[in-house]
């Protein structure tokens, strides 16, 4: 914790908001009048340079719950804003004009809860779509029965697409939700007035699945297969993320060859995921020899975890307490070799790729992101360190005892397409280097434990291959999930996508979208 | 010469024996539970421990349904006895609703891929069958973007509620004969995610499917079976309890 925060908040904003600060958690609990919240949050994240991770809204059996979280730099903990209302009352002030990377947040909160955030520029029509569901629908209030009819909706017919844009000659291109060969469904407003691209709005959630809304209800075990299963490409990320909230909520500590064993399979995921979006980049340039050298890589090292743990996406290793399966040394040892020489392919492919001028020319000065806009947007991942964002959970806020091994954040300046190509390669290369750590110090002993669920509430994180992840859940006394809230990396990185795209050309716009390595199934939750 | 095109030569020949032979290398799938004889005792455990009821008994014998198996692998870590399982890939089933298909195609088919809310593993999955280990293009397989190009329709996902329109427009844009593959347990059962207001119990609920490709996901090989299948190239196999099982060899 940034030394004396507790004083700080007590000195700016006495009379207006309550502070507790718990050392064990390192964790700040602010709470906050609702006529000071959004200028208590800016001044978090403006003035205090805390980053926004979440925005949790719980229902409460007389009142509403809002909890805005934040998280500081190496060194500095955590900071949760607290506000609260009656239930009758819905109506909360928006903290977009100083937090913009809460704007998401907001829209969604509003779409589930049919909470209104005053001053916000632009709600409604986002997950659920407007063409599709009648107003006054609010799927996360406790009142919604998950299991009601399917075609429960009403659609309204004069849904019609938004236009930004009113220059004359200015004309909007739908693209999608079925686009291209095999891509996710997403729905992209692309306004132009010819050659360039001067608006982009992507209208995500044609996958929504509400996992958030169907874990409700369930036990932690059976919530744990949503976690891994929403966004199978990153899949061990999740599960860990939702593993590590449920262990913290219940006090629950884990062997050390457990923790040993999350990491060395959370970077063989990363190295794995990392492969495959240096694939879609290539393939996007239409550089063929390269794309199928990546895709190589890719099944390679999809091949080493299908070997090594029974699944290519490494499903059914983790389980609240610890692991499942015991993975023996010998297995890691030679999965690592393996990945070892993927890694000396994949560092040879870079260097070609260096030389490639045609390569180069479709990447550079191509889906810029500024340094400010990264950090005002909260970016996330590779996305976020291409644009000089370094920030990485591993290192400020490590888990699963990512402290104990050394390793770089490799983040470049230029906020181009290539810059995110080479952070992507970088960090193939520390995702080794930490596997080799990893194998080297693997503790002996048990990998699972068992633990008795209690009451409570947690967040848990991870740096996912895309970025941060943050799993907030809520647990009854018999360990069943009350509450459970994720804040996947590409929600953030979806968010902030449309500046890349916006006054760039038509043509490099699939270059862009495989340069920010976006997931749907994991915005679309 | 283009360092591209030496490149290209020097990585050599990787694809796959499959479809001619049996593919042999490690961690090309994850395999399925199979129906066996059990104890009571050993058969009850997995039962219980089955999250999407997997598991039958009858008359004394484990019953497998593999088209809501999520690869979770409780009933093999998570007891004692574990279930019986087989690493096999060859996953392409006749559709209930459509039995004995007649041939509809000869060589060349073209693919149109539709994601109805999958988990992007599917797809990941489908987008392998495109690199060098599988490459597609040899058996005369492509994908194309837009549906009236289309013989086929390979649906992944649980058939989300958002998803249910376009995936009927893109059906009926296709022109006949057409058939359509279901790929992953989310397209046959919704999966994890069914039943709820916001998916339907898989895409059998929203199309006429005609092969079925269990899985979560089905391993890029088990697609390609699939594909074969609907392309009249392969036979179906029976995968549904009490009959003779599957094996992985070649034609
Ligand atoms: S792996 Fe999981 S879902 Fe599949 S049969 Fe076993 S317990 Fe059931």
């Amino acid at each position: 914790m940034e030394l004396g925060l507790k004083e700080q908040v007590k000195e700016r904003w006495a009379g207006h908001a309550k502070c507790r600060y718990d050392d064990r958690s390192d964790l700040c609990e602010i709470t906050c009048a609702r006529a000071s919240l959004a200028e208590l949050c800016g001044w978090l994240f403006i003035d205090k340079d805390f980053n926004f991770a979440n925005l949790i809204v719980e229902e409460m059996p007389a009142a509403w719950r809002l909890r805005y979280i934040f998280y500081g730099g190496a060194g500095s903990g955590w900071v949760h804003v607290l506000a609260s209302a009656l239930c009758s009352e819905e109506t909360f002030p928006s903290i977009v004009k100083f937090v913009h990377a809460a704007d998401w947040h907001e829209r969604e909160a509003e779409d589930m809860f049919g909470l209104t955030f005053e001053g916000h520029p632009r709600l409604g029509d986002f997950i659920l779509h407007d063409d599709a569901w009648q107003e006054n629908v609010d799927p996360m209030r406790h009142h919604f029965d998950p299991q009601m009819a399917i075609r429960y909706r009403k659609p309204a017919a004069d849904w019609r697409p938004r236009r930004i844009v009113q220059e004359s000659g200015a004309f909007v291109m739908p693209v999608g939700p079925k686009y291209s060969g095999v891509t996710e469904s997403v729905h992209f407003l692309l306004e132009t007035v010819g050659e360039d691209v001067i608006r982009f709005m992507p209208r995500l959630f044609y996958k929504w699945r509400a996992i958030e809304k169907i874990a409700e209800g369930k036990p932690a075990d059976e919530v744990l297969l949503l976690a891994e299963r929403f966004a199978a490409t990153t899949a061990f990320a999740h599960g860990l993320a939702f593993c590590q909230a449920v262990e913290t909520a219940c006090a629950a500590d884990i062997p050390p060859r457990a923790a040993g064993l999350r990491v060395f399979l959370a970077e063989l995921e990363r190295l794995r995921q990392h492969a495959g979006a240096i694939q879609e980049i290539c393939e996007s340039t239409a550089l063929a020899v390269a794309a199928s050298e990546a895709g190589i890589f890719e099944e390679d090292l999809l091949r080493i975890s299908g070997e090594l743990t029974g699944h290519r996406y490494l499903f059914g290793m983790l389980a609240p307490g610890g692991l499942l399966l015991d993975l023996p040394d010998n297995d890691c040892r030679q999965a690592l070799n393996k990945s070892q020489a993927v890694l000396k392919q994949l560092d040879n492919l870079e260097t070609e790729l260096r030389v490639s001028s045609s390569f180069l020319d479709r990447l550079e000065e191509v889906g810029y992101v500024q340094q400010q806009v990264a950090a005002a947007y909260g970016l996330l991942g590779p996305v976020a360190r291409a644009s000089a964002v370094a920030h990485d959970l591993r290192r400020e806020q490590p888990y699963s005892g990512y402290s104990q091994f050394r390793f770089e954040v490799p983040s470049e300046q230029e906020g181009d397409g290539y810059a995110r190509l080479r952070v992507l390669f970088s960090e193939c290369r520390q995702s080794v280097h930490i596997m080799e750590q990893t194998v080297a110090a693997m503790p002996g002993g048990g990998v699972l434990e068992s633990f008795k669920p209690r009451e409570g509430a947690a967040l848990g994180w991870v740096e996912a291959p895309r970025g941060a992840a943050f799993h907030w859940v809520r647990l009854d006394e018999r360990g069943f999930v009350t509450r459970y809230h994720v804040a996947p990396p590409s929600f953030a990185n979806w968010h902030g996508f449309h500046v890349a795209v916006e006054n760039f050309a038509f043509q490099d716009f699939p270059i862009m979208l495989a340069t920010f390595d976006l997931s749907v199934a994991e915005n679309d939750r | 010469m283009s360092p591209w095109v030496i490149k290209g030569i020097r990585t050599g020949i990787k694809t796959s024996a499959y479809p001619r032979n049996a593919e042999t290398a490690a961690g090309v799938t994850p395999g399925l539970p199979v129906s066996s004889q059990m104890d009571t005792g050993a058969a009850r455990a997995l039962v219980d421990i089955c999250p999407t009821q997997v598991f039958t008994i009858i008359n004394g014998r484990v019953n497998v349904d593999v088209d809501r198996c999520i690869h979770c692998y409780r009933c093999v870590r998570g007891v004692e006895q574990p279930a019986r399982w087989d690493s096999t890939y060859e996953w392409g089933v006749e559709s209930n609703q459509k039995k004995n298909l007649l041939p509809a195609f000869r060589k060349s088919i073209n693919i149109c891929v539709v994601d109805a809310g999958d988990c992007g593993s599917c797809l990941n999955e489908v987008r392998q069958l495109s690199s060098p280990y599988y490459n597609i293009h040899r058996l005369g397989f492509f994908i194309t973007p837009t549906p009236r190009h289309a013989d086929v329709l390979l649906v992944v996902g649980p058939g989300t509620d958002h998803m249910s329109l376009a995936l009927q427009k893109i059906y009926n844009a296709i022109p006949t004969p057409k058939r359509v593959v279901a790929a992953g347990v989310c397209a046959l059962s919704g999966g994890v995610f069914a039943e709820s207001f916001t998916c339907s119990e898989g895409v059998t609920d929203i199309l006429p499917v005609d092969v079925e490709v269990p899985g979560n996901p089905p391993p890029p090989l088990a697609i390609l079976h699939g594909l074969l299948v609907a392309a009249g190239r392969k036979p179906p196999v029976d995968l549904q309890p009490g009959s003779s099982q599957a094996n992985a060899t070649g034609e």
